[in-house]
């Protein structure tokens, strides 16, 4: 039986087909993943992003608990601050990736990948160092509103001014339509936009609020396929594909959140070490010359071998060309190289190119 | 609820045919269209080449996923649409007309193992 989250009965109202992610039973799309995708970066959509799990770290050793099982740091965080971080095995392979936000002076929420919240639970038990962990998943839905028109829709649903919410800063108990939020400036869209936790309970009177008044702007609800190119072009990682427990942040160009003069956190020895004999492996960006979509596991040849592999592709519906990341051998990694991706058994030719694919203008 | 004409014959994996003469015109139906969303690339044979019923002739690749695309008829290419080289999303636009994909001369004009618009209807309808 898929696990489903509290918005599912609104699904079908708005012409949702469902697939199995990862567990769970979720809109890949509404309207069509293309109009979701442009509506993002032209407009505003509304995504359900409840399968998301939330964790509740609190208590006078939250703050070291962080610090050692992520490789960012935590101590520069303010309260209502957020912050993207990897998260480690001593290995260096990636268990998940995580936003911390600050709540209070000892309290943090910590939000993980859907699919990881039995493993992420069972990896913060046995390494907690005293801290009080609580799963706040179930009870936890996650509403994310994005795109350039993400501001006006949400302000005509609350007195508080989301507007001057800087980036990766939230406001907690903001009521909006009546239900108390934690308001982040945050998403995974490459664009504009805010993440919005709430109960369980109130949330599809939360979807139907925010669909009603981004009518105007044009607001569509959308799902996972949009969520995905939109991530993509953004170059923002997905678990799985960009990161696992065989991929290493620094391999994923994740270099920034991993702060190695840290003293102590799961994975620094082995991270310390890539750093100094440096990466193996790099993960870059491409655009297929030939047509087609070169998808995620696809083998990447250059020099007439196998040098890596696609970790995930797709048609950019904003940039109208065929792009992937790919984790190769670093030396076949640089910029202008080509490779070869081989498509269910026919070659095609791609070029390393610049990332992000897409990035909005301020 | 998907459209299915009356006229057309169709194959379990989607596929329709229209007859003219003894030339079958070969698409995907409005369910499949459906079923795959956006569509953005479709590669179809060559003129002159040969399909045969039951394996595949190309393929069509949406957003989220690649089709193969399965010959209804065995026969001999002799047209496809090459309008969907730039719109391939006539497919999800027009599935049973601008969205056609190949034309096949064959033998009889009648071909047999297809099914007709009421059986493929209650095929999607499970």
């Amino acid at each position: 039986m898929l696990k489903r989250t509290p918005l599912y009965d609104l699904y079908a109202q708005f012409g949702a087909k469902t697939i199995d992610f990862g567990g769970w039973e979720m809109p890949v799309q509404f309207r069509g993943i293309l109009a979701e995708h442009e509506a993002v970066r032209t407009k505003v959509g509304l995504f359900d992003v409840s399968h998301m799990g939330e964790f509740e770290v609190s208590g006078p050793h939250a703050y070291h608990f962080l610090q050692n099982i992520v490789t960012n740091d935590v101590g520069r965080l303010e309260i209502s601050q957020a912050l993207y971080s990897p998260m480690c095995y001593e290995d260096g392979g990636t268990v998940d990736d995580v936003l911390i936000y600050r709540l209070e002076e000892e309290k943090y929420l910590v939000v993980v990948n859907a699919g990881n919240i039995e493993k992420d639970e069972a990896w913060f038990l046995s390494h907690d160092h005293g801290a009080v962990i609580v799963n706040r998943s179930q009870e936890t839905a996650q509403l994310a509103l994005q795109g350039p028109n993400s501001v006006s829709v949400l302000q005509k649903l609350t007195d508080q001014p989301v507007a001057d919410i800087p980036y990766y800063h939230s406001r907690q108990n903001v009521d909006v339509a009546g239900i108390p939020c934690l308001v982040s400036r945050t998403g995974y869209t490459g664009e504009d936009g805010f993440e919005l936790y709430l109960d369980a309970g109130a949330a599809p009177k939360l979807f139907l609020a925010l669909m009603a008044a981004g009518e105007q702007e044009g607001i569509l609800a959308c799902g996972l396929g949009a969520r995905d190119t939109l991530r993509l072009e953004a170059r923002l990682p997905l678990y799985g594909h960009e990161l696992s427990p065989e991929i290493s942040p620094l391999e994923a160009g994740l270099g920034t959140f991993v702060k190695l003069q840290k003293a102590e956190f799961y994975g620094r020895e082995a991270l310390l070490q890539q750093k100094e004999q440096g990466v193996t492996r790099k993960l870059v960006g491409f655009e297929l010359k030939d047509r087609g979509i070169a998808r995620a596991s696809h083998e990447v040849l250059a020099a007439g071998k196998k040098v890596g592999m696609v970790t995930s592709g797709t048609m950019s519906p904003t940039l109208h060309k065929s792009i992937g990341l790919a984790l190769v051998e670093k030396e076949y990694g640089e910029l202008g190289s080509d490779l070869f991706i081989d498509i269910r058994g026919k070659l095609s030719e791609a070029k390393v190119v610049k990332t992000p694919f897409y990035k909005r203008a301020k | 609820m998907s459209q299915a004409p009356e006229n057309l014959l169709y194959t379990k994996e989607h596929e329709w045919v229209r007859m003219e003469g003894t030339t079958a015109y070969i698409g995907i139906t409005d369910f499949a269209q459906s079923e795959l969303g956006d569509i953005v690339f479709v590669e179809l044979p060559d003129v002159g080449s040969s399909v045969q019923a039951g394996e595949t002739f190309g393929t069509v690749e949406s957003v989220k996923t690649v089709s193969d695309l399965y010959a209804p008829v065995s026969g001999k290419v002799v047209k496809i649409n090459s309008e969907l080289a730039d719109t391939p999303e006539k497919v999800n636009e027009q599935p049973y007309e601008g969205g056609w994909m190949i034309a096949v001369e064959i033998e009889s004009d009648h071909p047999e193992g297809l099914l007709s618009a009421k059986e493929y209807q209650s095929l999607i309808a499970e």
